[in-house]
């Protein structure tokens, strides 16, 4: 496998999520870390008995709002590939909807990328779930959408970028994993 | 097309429909918004310079129903998020997308 940057975005109609598929396209040699996250259909929602998921979506502008939110992923941490699937249609109970891996040199930037991801599909990609109970059905509605609604259309509202927050440089407690013994001096000074 | 005549309902908003130049756009509905209208893509003519809060309120003339989503949507312009002052041009496609629920 060579080593430039991968990204694979898929929605797919009525068919299992290959998870290995996906973990298998973003791993490489040079990736010391895969994070991924699953999104499974889950039996019950407030009380009420979950049969099933529907999902559809707007297909060709999901696919490039998600290749957008990559695009934007790998702009803000070192990233080695991606790989982003959402499956439409029923989805039953315990059952994966939607899986992103992400490969990294490192864990931190594959971790809070896996994340970014996951939270930026949630409130702006167009793909939609009605809730199938025992007696009813209901349309689900994203709070990610709600609280980022008024942003979408504007210039660059459509992908949040990374809140940078200042991470303390903490060289030399616990961070390295070799350790080297070193003679110990003393000073005065 | 169904036409409902609940008074009550009607927009205040409707556009005026002014002689001249027009455009054909297509209109695609998602959700909610397509089990309301009953249709999942519609053909409509609007004067040229319409925005799309224009054609918004077409719609909802149209369809009084989604008056009810109206406050919760956002529009889309050719696969693209949009703005209400946005103008649409000859064969373009706006999409109305209720709240997503994607994940």
């Amino acid at each position: 496998m060579n080593s430039e940057e991968r990204t694979l975005v898929e929605i797919l109609d009525e068919n299992k999520i290959d998870l290995a598929k996906y973990i298998n396209y973003v791993s490489a040699p040079s990736a010391g870390a895969i994070a991924t996250f699953s999104g499974t259909t889950r039996d019950t929602f407030e009380g009420k008995t979950v049969v099933e998921l529907r999902y559809e979506a707007y297909v060709p502008m999901a696919i490039r709002n998600l290749k957008s939110i990559c695009h934007s992923a790998r702009s803000s941490w070192d990233l080695h590939s991606i790989a982003v699937v959402h499956r439409l249609g029923t989805v039953p109970v315990g059952e994966t909807s939607v899986f992103i891996a992400v490969s990294a040199t490192h864990r931190a930037d594959a971790l809070d990328a896996c994340k970014f991801l996951i939270d930026e599909l949630k409130a702006s990609v167009p793909i939609w779930k009605k809730e199938v109970y025992s007696n009813g059905e209901v349309w689900k509605e994203n709070t990610e959408f709600l609280e980022r609604k008024s942003e979408l259309g504007k210039n660059d509202g459509f992908c949040r970028r990374k809140v940078e927050t200042e991470a303390p440089d903490r060289k030399g407690c616990c961070k390295a994993k070799v350790k080297v013994e070193e003679p110990v001096h003393t000073s005065s000074s | 097309m169904e036409v409902k005549t609940e008074g009550d309902n009607l927009p205040t908003a409707t556009p005026v429909v002014k002689d001249g130049p027009s455009v054909q756009i297509k209109v695609l509905f998602f959700a909610k918004a397509r089990d309301i209208t009953g249709l999942t893509e519609l053909s409509m003519e609007v004067s040229s310079g319409s925005t799309t809060q224009d054609c918004l309120n077409e719609l909802v003339a149209k369809f009084p129903s989604l008056d009810e989503i109206r406050h919760c949507i956002v529009l889309a312009l050719n696969e693209e998020y949009t703005t209400e002052s946005a103008v649409v041009k000859d064969k373009d496609e706006l999409a109305i997308i209720p709240p997503i629920s994607g994940g």
